[in-house]
């Protein structure tokens, strides 16, 4: 279980999170939806400890993260994937080191057992025949899965999406979709996945968090989101203009 | 009268900032040089795989450019020492001139300057672009330390490739000035070869070494430091090469002054 308890953090003056308080269990796909540049990308690093927050404290397993050291880190994020939204894959790896670069770094197995596993992971996004491929040869939407098939080649316990869907079109976005989803089915991970695509948090979630304005509005199912009654909210996923939400407001931020 | 103490007040506060954020960045530097070193020698050692692939591209790589550098600066400095000693009847000495000059001076420096323009900038871009398209933040989620990963097997491959590029520049810069003083000037071949290597003595040649460590350290350090320190975009990472280029040029030369004097008047 991931526990975020009142979680602050600033930059250049800015509150970006202002008491977030959230909990995930464990197994579920929580998805944190909100506008571009609300913080939610910033959260996801919270929860792996790429950021530390300046008050306030995230428990995984009862662990409190924001007292680890670098090296309790490193141990905790064993446990865990992340796929970035650019990918993030090394320009200077091929597909195959990509994808099994965890257990090249961190283990002594035998190389044909790590192009086994890397092709297991591979087939698991959909994708065969390209370990020896450079990432700059790929479509975004291959990116994105030699990007998942990383994350989850050390056998994740929790795995992190910061926006899955977003700079693919609309067909590979639903392909992602339903790949997580699998994902969560055959592997039993426990899944965060930040998006402003409602689409793709509709599908993939079993709960839906809205970030907006540094904290949580609201927590619900994917039908009590849709038919929430809170304004931000609603304004949110219906894509409103018009709203408590304004674009002024963005700009005065 | 008020005004008239603003702006040296203003002044100053702007000068004190300046040298604060030059304090805080020798510290920044330094404290990235601790980690470095540490996690050199800290098991589990980093793969001599690494090592070898940035050896190659930072050392033999270089090659060409340090050949073309050292030969040129080696004839140059036997046709202006032919100009000084003709007039004091003295052109053997042209030999000494350059062996001297390329190990303790030359050679060093311009190995150095030569793998900071070419080695360096490419670190600070390269690890700049990992940096703004969040590689280094996916190595620290694949559990793996990113300055072990990326800054260690460059700064072990720099530390042991300048010192032997600087060798290397030696013997081609000493070769240039062969060329010159046989070939155009009449020299003898054995009289050259001898006036090269009799005034040599170990100390001159250790001397150079000495610096090209010290020089490895800086570019090493400012190159991925500054590639570390890369944000917003390609803007961000083209900010952070020419810094890393200009401060590292400046650094090296800085250095080598403070070597030259300390080699001069210490030892």
């Amino acid at each position: 279980m991931i526990e975020i308890v009142n979680v602050h953090k600033v930059f250049d003056g800015k509150k970006v999170l202002n008491g977030v308080n959230l909990t995930i269990q464990s197994g579920e796909t929580m998805v944190i939806i909100g506008r571009s540049g609300c913080g939610k990308s910033v959260l996801l690093k919270h929860i792996i400890g790429l950021i530390k927050p300046d008050s306030g404290h995230i428990f995984i397993d009862k662990e409190d993260i924001t007292i680890m050291d670098e090296k309790q880190l490193r141990n905790l994020r064993m446990r865990f994937g992340m796929l970035f939204q650019g990918a993030a894959l090394f320009d200077s790896l091929t597909v195959g080191d990509n994808v099994g670069f965890s257990l090249l770094e961190h283990t002594d197995l035998d190389s044909s057992v790590i192009s086994g596993k890397v092709k297991n992971c591979l087939s698991l996004v959909g994708l065969t025949g390209i370990e020896k491929s450079m990432p700059a040869q790929l479509s975004g939407g291959m990116r994105k899965r030699v990007g998942l098939a990383r994350a989850i080649c050390i056998d994740p316990q929790i795995v992190l999406y910061d926006e899955p869907t977003t700079g693919i079109d609309p067909i590979m976005g639903d392909a992602i979709n339903d790949l997580i989803r699998e994902l969560q089915h055959k592997l039993k991970i426990t899944s965060i996945a930040v998006t402003h695509d409602m689409t793709s948090a509709y599908k993939i979630a079993d709960r839906i968090a809205m970030l907006y304005d540094g904290k949580i509005v609201q927590v619900g199912t994917p039908d009590e989101i849709k038919n929430t009654t809170n304004p931000i909210v609603k304004q949110f996923i219906t894509g409103a203009a018009e709203g408590p939400i304004t674009i002024k407001e963005e700009i005065d931020k | 009268m008020k005004r008239l103490l603003r702006r040296p007040k203003r002044f100053l506060v702007e000068i004190g900032r300046k040298i604060s954020e030059f304090m805080i960045y020798v510290g920044r530097v330094s404290i990235l040089l601790g980690q470095t070193v540490k996690l050199t020698f800290a098991p589990p050692l980093v793969k001599k795989k690494h090592i070898y692939s940035q050896m190659s591209k930072i050392g033999v790589d270089s090659l060409p450019i340090v050949f073309m550098t050292a030969l040129f600066t080696g004839m140059v400095l036997a046709l202006q020492g032919a100009y000084q000693m003709k007039q004091m009847d003295a052109r053997a000495f042209i030999a000494n001139l350059v062996s001297l000059s390329m190990c303790r001076e030359l050679g060093p420096v311009l190995t150095a300057l030569v793998v900071a323009g070419r080695v360096g900038a490419s670190i600070s871009a390269e690890l700049g672009t990992m940096k703004v398209t969040e590689q280094i933040d996916a190595i620290e989620t694949l559990a793996y330390n990113p300055i072990k990963y990326l800054i260690v097997p460059r700064f072990v491959a720099i530390m042991i490739m300048l010192p032997l590029l600087t060798i290397y520049s030696d013997l081609i810069g000493i070769m240039g000035g062969y060329i010159v003083g046989v070939f155009k000037l009449g020299i003898g071949s054995r009289v050259y070869i001898n006036m090269t290597f009799d005034p040599l003595v170990l100390k001159d040649f250790f001397t150079g070494i000495i610096k090209s460590i010290s020089f490895a350290v800086i570019i090493s350090i400012v190159s991925c430091y500054q590639g570390f320190a890369a944000e917003g975009g390609a803007e961000g990472v083209g900010k952070a090469t020419t810094f890393s280029v200009v401060l590292s040029f400046i650094m090296v030369i800085a250095a080598d002054c403070i070597f030259t004097a300390l080699f001069y008047f210490g030892f």
